[in-house]
């Protein structure tokens, strides 16, 4: 008989190496060429504004929770990764008060007072810069020029290229970046007005590869996004009638290719089955190109996310899965 | 067959190089043995011994009480000194019969029937019956029951369950190397019994050495196939391992039956040949006594009723004394709170997991809805909402999750990042809700 006393639990006894936080640290880290890039073309007041949201995120977290005596939640690394995600879609030249503003409406408002990770309807990042954006239109769609601009409008401000597109259509925005090739270019390097992390193309493909190869996300919500709105932009982005669009600039610019594999691919926030993520990922791709081509706004992912967030819960309750063994018609056995 | 395959399904490290290559050893005869008149699933045997009694190795000490029930033997000779209350491995108490070993080694009367294949199925069956033979893979379901469908559910398929699914077991995978040819004839056995003319032994591919032998064992026989079958978790789950074979999908609560297949484990199997041809009861039984925690894993021929703490002592002792005992797999094993509990039919193993390999079930996360336990549940649940509402003391919305069709693999709670205790959630729902 053993003298000290042995350890019951539960079955399985054996668990795998996974955990939330190595989830979100991984991610996080995911993020780094596109910081880095961001970093790069947009210099210190990016860095700056990023760091703020970093440090309001997790801050307010802490003191939320310590205020609700719940247990610290700031080593699974969800309240850094929220002030990241937020961080890297804002304009670089913000007032400092507003990554701050927009973290802790991010943290307290959307998670914590919807009952913390892993019960929030919305994401966190995006209803923070839903806020701010609706709160501070003009500090919110002021869009400072790459350090090494290749625009010539305006040494300081500039326009991203949606909203070129948007406001003097497709052929001015090709001039304006000399041809067709160049401005591909230009938007997988991040040569661009934008967001700090979403000009880059590239920095955000090697990115979701890293996701990809970690198994963190599935081709399901992703490919269906752009996928739907790679078609939409075709059919009906064109200025010469139908099927004249250029799918490849709407996949290229604006937060396409950040909210697709980064903001949608949330665990929280969509839905948990595979079926339920394509619908989700079709839903988004459709209504950022309806706000695109038809509505106020340039750039529609951020509004396109949030209301199919609002969906997700709806989606998986609808799609259920499929049983083990359940029949289409009671008393038909498979043979 | 194309087939082998099901859905859902998870790739623990297996830890099968500790004990695969052990050669099944007899363990040292301990000096009294527990029975357990419970080891079965359905009514506890009724004890027919007294105190004091001399019994030999082999004799009915309990006999059953209901048609879902199976006698327990003698697994020593020798003298009964008690018959009484002692713990089994889930923790319950279990009226025991005590036997002090003499070490004489008598026998009851064994008679070898050369010639039991010419036995009628009726004579097979009794033979099984008496011999008080239940499924080996760990739930202890009595066999002569599941050999007696009822008439309007013809069965036309029997697979041997040779997957072995959970890690660190290897007592199949011995019984497969070393005795392939009484595997197949209690397969015959069970063939003949149900008046089946098609039986299949599923084995995963990562045991090519099981896979060969038992081939060259059937080699010749066309109603027999060997079926390797892709290596995942739980492999080994009846409705797994049918869908694999047969690529038939047994209902949510049917019983394999429904589906006209009887499956029966590679111990059972060699218990039923050892059964209808020497009328020997299942006294013994091949444990793998294996993990990180163990001095010299090994597989043991082991007496029903010998202490756990027997066994580990066999080998070589625990390396630390703090740690996680398990009877069974590390998947859906018991965790026991103390190594004097007897080795039963159902025990297919005892695995010893070290301090650093557990996992502390105290601290865990909330449910970030990854939905990875929705992609691995081969039962296509959906353990995240199951485990949210048993949480949140919403049992009957579990309940509409299909909580009932859960058969608590632990996939679920092995890949979820939270370390949520899915299983243990899943179980406390189940028992505050009707089914």
């Amino acid at each position: 008989m053993t003298e000290k006393p042995l350890i019951i639990s539960v079955s399985p006894h054996i668990k795998c190496g996974e955990t939330t936080s190595r989830i979100m640290w991984s991610v996080s880290a995911s993020l780094l060429p596109a910081t880095l890039v961001g970093a790069y073309y947009f210099g210190s007041r990016a860095v700056i504004t990023v760091a703020l949201c970093l440090i309001a995120s997790v801050l307010s977290e802490y003191i939320f929770l310590k205020a609700m005596k719940k247990e610290s939640a700031i080593g699974d690394g969800s309240a850094f990764l929220t002030g990241l995600l937020l961080g890297l879609n804002l304009p670089p030249s913000v007032p400092f008060y507003i990554p701050i503003v927009g973290s802790v409406f991010a943290i307290v408002i959307t998670k914590q007072l919807f009952g913390g990770l892993g019960y929030n309807i919305f994401n966190p990042a995006l209803i923070g810069r839903a806020f701010l954006l609706v709160s501070f239109p003009k500090l919110m769609t002021v869009w400072s020029a790459p350090a090494s601009a290749f625009i010539k409008i305006d040494a300081l401000t500039t326009a991203t290229p949606l909203g070129i597109l948007k406001e003097n259509g497709e052929a001015r925005l090709i001039e304006l970046f000399g041809d067709k090739a160049h401005l591909y270019t230009q938007l997988l390097i991040g040569n661009h007005a934008g967001c700090i992390g979403e000009t880059s193309g590239a920095a955000l493909l090697i990115g979701a590869a890293f996701l990809f190869y970690r198994k963190y996300i599935t081709w399901h919500i992703p490919i269906s996004f752009i996928g739907t709105a790679a078609a939409i932009a075709w059919i009906f982005g064109g200025q010469e009638g139908l099927f004249t669009g250029d799918p490849l600039l709407h996949i290229l610019s604006g937060g396409m290719l950040l909210g697709a594999f980064f903001m949608a691919t949330d665990y929280v926030t969509s839905p948990s089955l595979k079926n339920g993520q394509i619908i989700f990922g079709i839903g988004c791709g459709f209504l950022t190109m309806l706000i695109r081509l038809k509505g106020g706004y340039p750039e529609g992912v951020m509004f396109a996310i949030l209301i199919m967030n609002a969906f997700a819960p709806l989606i998986d309750r609808g799609v259920k899965s499929k049983i083990f063994g359940a029949q289409k018609k009671p008393g038909e056995a498979k043979q | 067959m194309g087939f082998k395959i099901f859905r859902g399904g998870i790739h623990p490290p297996d830890k099968k190089e500790l004990s695969a290559d052990k050669p099944i050893k007899e363990a040292r005869p301990p000096d009294t043995v527990i029975i357990p008149l419970s080891q079965h699933l359905g009514a506890p045997c009724k004890p027919v011994v007294a105190v004091k009694q001399e019994v030999r190795k082999g004799e009915m000490v309990g006999e059953p009480a209901g048609f879902v029930s199976a006698p327990v033997h003698a697994s020593v000779s020798g003298r009964v000194t008690a018959i009484g209350e002692f713990p089994n491995a889930m923790g319950r108490m279990v009226t025991s019969v005590v036997i002090e070993n003499d070490r004489k080694e008598e026998w009851t009367l064994l008679k070898d029937n050369p010639d039991y294949m010419g036995l009628s199925p009726d004579e097979m069956k009794e033979k099984i019956k008496n011999a008080g033979i239940v499924g080996m893979g760990g739930a202890a379901f009595p066999t002569v029951v599941k050999l007696s469908p009822p008439k309007e559910k013809p069965i036309d398929t029997v697979i041997i369950n040779g997957a072995e699914c959970e890690p660190y077991l290897t007592g199949d995978y011995r019984l497969m190397l070393e005795h392939p040819k009484e595997v197949i004839e209690g397969l015959k056995v069970l063939m003949k019994v149900l008046g089946v003319t098609k039986g299949f032994v599923g084995i995963e591919d990562n045991k090519p050495l099981a896979i060969q032998s038992m081939k060259e064992a059937t080699q010749g026989q066309e109603n027999i196939e060997i079926c390797p079958l892709h290596t995942k978790y739980p492999q080994g789950a009846e409705k797994m391992l049918i869908k694999a074979v047969t690529d038939r999908e047994v209902p949510p609560r049917a019983l394999p039956m429904d589906v006209r297949v009887v499956v029966q484990n590679i111990g059972t199997s060699f218990a039923i040949f050892e059964a209808v041809r020497y009328g020997k009861p299942l006294i013994e039984r091949v444990v793998t006594v294996s993990g990180e925690g163990i001095s010299e894993p090994n597989n043991l021929l082991v007496k029903i009723g010998t202490l756990i703490s027997h066994l580990i002592h066999e080998c070589g002792g625990l390396k630390e004394e703090k740690g996680k005992i398990i009877s069974g797999g590390p998947m859906m094993g018991f965790a026991i709170q103390s190594t004097d509990i007897p080795v039963t039919k159902g025990t297919s193993g005892i695995v010893a997991l070290t301090e650093k390999e557990i996992v502390h079930a105290e601290s865990f996360g909330p449910c970030i809805r990854c939905g990875r336990c929705i992609d691995i549940c081969p039962m296509g649940l959906m353990p995240s909402m199951l485990s949210i509402y048993a949480e949140k003391g919403f049992f009957e919305g579990a309940k509409e999750y299909n909580l009932f069709d859960c058969f608590e693999c632990g996939s679920c709670a092995f890949v979820c990042p939270s370390k949520r205790p899915i299983v243990q959630l899943v179980r406390l729902a189940k028992t505050q809700v009707k089914p």
